[in-house]
């Protein structure tokens, strides 16, 4: 699309524990970087907060999910039974709550679980096949056994060689530049 | 667990409560589970089994089609057993596909550890388990063809299901668990895939796993969302689980029929639910851990635990035919009484005999620590099981069936051979998916097993 093959997306740095990433993305924030983001193969208690991450809509959205299943399930079925399709069978009420809970139920455990998952999805906006920090071969590792910071080139303190020479002071084992291929 | 003179930190103590082996790195529980699905050949032992499993399978198939063909008459069943095998059959299997949630939703919110190296294939198991037990209320319609009608939709004919009706909470109840028993499984394996689309070597791997990987990079913000909904989808799913059950059992309990008219239903069918569900755990992580060289991930101190949820669920279970005892003589209603009788003095008496020594007796051999550490009697166990609770359905479907109020209405049921042929046949499909899936998807959960290393190596284990 542009004129330009590549732009520079940011900075990785590798590391190989938990422990070591965490107090490097600390440090990353404390140095006033703001655009940060830690790669790890699994969940590292902390880390979010350490990126500047605070708050997720994901319980939100479910709870939006079972209320909206909740109300679709009962008044579904109190629609069949009460007004579209009623039935008399010896003068009983047509509105016989009691036996409408099991549906009800379901369907708000439907929804909040279709609302979990897929809000989840839409968050971290997946699917997204590419992403430039694919490009970094030793990326491949982040689902192993390494651990990635990146400083992201649109942090207004950003600057390839300040910000490279900031990851080796953190100890960071391979410092690689990401591109973004367009 | 008593440690007797043993002091409770002692090596040994450490060592019977691994759960995991010592001496993995992330690499080595990330290289040993990949591999089985990216790299391993094609075992002999493998071929062979599956191709027994996908001719069973194939008899599954070939049964439908003669069914949808002549219709149920080519079954047993008649006025007054209209249920007979498939409902039997699909109570069994919705009751194994129970433990699969267990193990990932209950044992997750209680944080217990074990779970790790067992809960991904035990929600396969559920998946199968689900799609099993969802064929046979389907073709014992007789107009499969017709089974949309159980679903609300606007018709020109202006009719809509009875929502009154515990057979169409059964749909609602068993599609629902389908559904988020897919989502929960698919959600977990999201970390696993991008595992596999970083490690495969060949394009095609690459490209099957990076699309079902959906781009998935790692990143602390995606990890903390996915931890938040996976958390909820636990909580979700803890009760949904329960409610299956209950709304199964419902399907008996709010007919008038004696022996099935009893609260204690829900309770003990859930437990039932659970403690064959754990025996089919046992039955397939036996030979599993074996074929794969997975010992170290799935220990001894797993099968023991496993063991003993079965011993707990079955003495629930063990209460529950109790107190249907109890109660038909209880309240003296003559039905009830009489029922109960025919259940030990009835025509179908061996059969109830034979379940109180599957599920009530033989489970009694594992308060024995020996026992439970045995693993070939483990193995003989979880078979018992299993067959005892097929039984147990049987004994509710069919005694009650054939001795209701009026001798009038009295019958016999016998099973034809395609009764046989289709449960044989869902035997095989269920093998045949999990055949595919060990090779196929990562059976054992590797980014929490990753977890596990990195709180291993911080001496937090231990808390069981």
């Amino acid at each position: 699309m542009s004129e330009r093959r590549s732009q520079l997306f940011g900075v990785m740095g590798e590391f190989s524990t938990p422990e070591s990433l965490l107090a490097a993305t600390k440090k990353a924030r404390e140095a006033g970087y703001k655009h940060v983001e830690a790669y790890t193969p699994f969940p590292v208690e902390g880390l979010s907060e350490a990126v500047g991450f605070k708050w997720t809509a994901v319980p939100l959205i479910t709870l939006m999910g079972g209320v909206g299943g909740g109300l679709t399930g009962f008044g579904l079925q109190y629609w069949v039974a009460a007004i579209t399709y009623p039935i008399n069978i010896g003068g009983r009420p047509l509105n016989s709550w009691p036996a409408f809970i099991p549906v009800t139920f379901e369907l708000t455990v439907l929804g909040a679980s279709i609302f979990a998952v897929f809000g989840m999805l839409a968050l971290n906006k997946l699917p997204q096949p590419y992403h430039p920090v694919f490009n970094v071969e030793r990326f491949a590792q982040a689902s192993t056994d390494k651990f990635f910071l990146c400083i992201e080139a649109r942090d207004p303190k950003f600057d390839l060689v300040e910000t490279s020479k900031f990851l080796q002071s953190l100890h960071a084992q391979h410092v690689n530049e990401v591109k973004d291929e367009e | 667990m008593s440690a007797g003179d043993t002091p409770v930190n002692s090596p040994e103590i450490r060592r019977l409560a691994r759960v995991l082996e010592p001496g993995h790195s992330y690499e080595s529980v990330t290289d040993k589970i990949a591999s089985i699905v990216l790299t391993r050949p094609v075992s002999i032992g493998w071929l062979a089994g599956f191709s027994i499993a996908f001719t069973l399978m194939m008899v599954l198939m070939g049964s439908i089609a003669w069914l949808i063909t002549k219709g149920v008459g080519i079954w047993g069943i008649n006025i007054p057993i209209g249920w007979g095998f498939a409902i039997v059959n699909f109570v069994w299997w919705i009751g194994i596909g129970h433990a699969g949630t267990l193990i990932s939703a209950i044992l997750f919110l209680l944080n217990q550890q074990w779970r790790t190296s067992i809960n991904r294939f035990a929600e396969a198991m559920t998946l199968f388990a689900v799609a099993c037990a969802g064929i046979f209320p389907l073709i014992h319609t007789g107009r499969p063809w017709m089974a949309y009608y159980m679903f609300p939709y606007p018709s020109t004919m202006g009719i809509w299901p009875q929502f009154r009706s515990p057979l169409i909470w059964d749909v609602f109840a068993v599609s629902t668990y389908g559904t988020v028993s897919l989502l929960f499984w698919f959600v977990g394996l999201l970390p696993d895939l991008a595992t596999l689309r970083d490690r495969a070597k060949s394009r095609w791997q690459q490209v099957i796993f990076g699309v079902l990987s959906l781009g998935w990079r790692g990143s602390a913000r995606h990890w903390h969302r996915y931890q938040s909904a996976y958390l909820l989808l636990a909580g979700l799913a803890t009760p949904l689980v329960l409610s299956v059950h209950t709304v199964v059992s419902f399907d008996f309990a709010v007919g008038i029929v004696p022996g099935w008219h009893t609260t204690i239903f829900p309770p003990y069918f859930v437990a039932g639910a659970i403690y064959s569900g754990f025996a089919m755990v046992l039955t397939l992580a036996i030979p599993l851990r074996k074929a794969y060289g997975m010992e170290g991930f799935i220990t001894l101190r797993h099968l023991e635990q496993m063991a003993k949820v079965m011993l707990a669920t079955g003495l629930i279970v063990a209460y529950g035919y109790f107190i249907e005892f109890f109660m038909a003589f209880y309240s003296g209603n003559k039905f009830d009484v009489f029922l109960a009788k025919q259940r030990l003095h009835g025509p179908y008496a061996p059969f109830y005999y034979a379940l109180i020594l599957c599920n009530i007796l033989t489970p009694q051999l594992l308060w024995f620590k020996k026992v439970r550490r045995n693993i070939p009697a483990l193995f003989v166990m979880s078979l018992i099981i299993n067959t005892g609770m097929w039984l147990e359905r049987f004994v509710i479907v069919v005694i009650s069936l054939t001795r209701d109020f009026m001798p009038s209405a009295w019958g016999r049921y016998s099973p034809t051979v395609w009764d046989y042929a289709t449960f044989v046949g869902t035997l095989g499909l269920f093998t045949m998916l999990i055949f595919l899936f060990v090779r196929g998807l990562p059976a054992i959960a590797i980014s929490e097993m990753r977890e596990l290393v990195h709180e291993d190596s911080h001496g937090s284990e231990g808390h069981s």
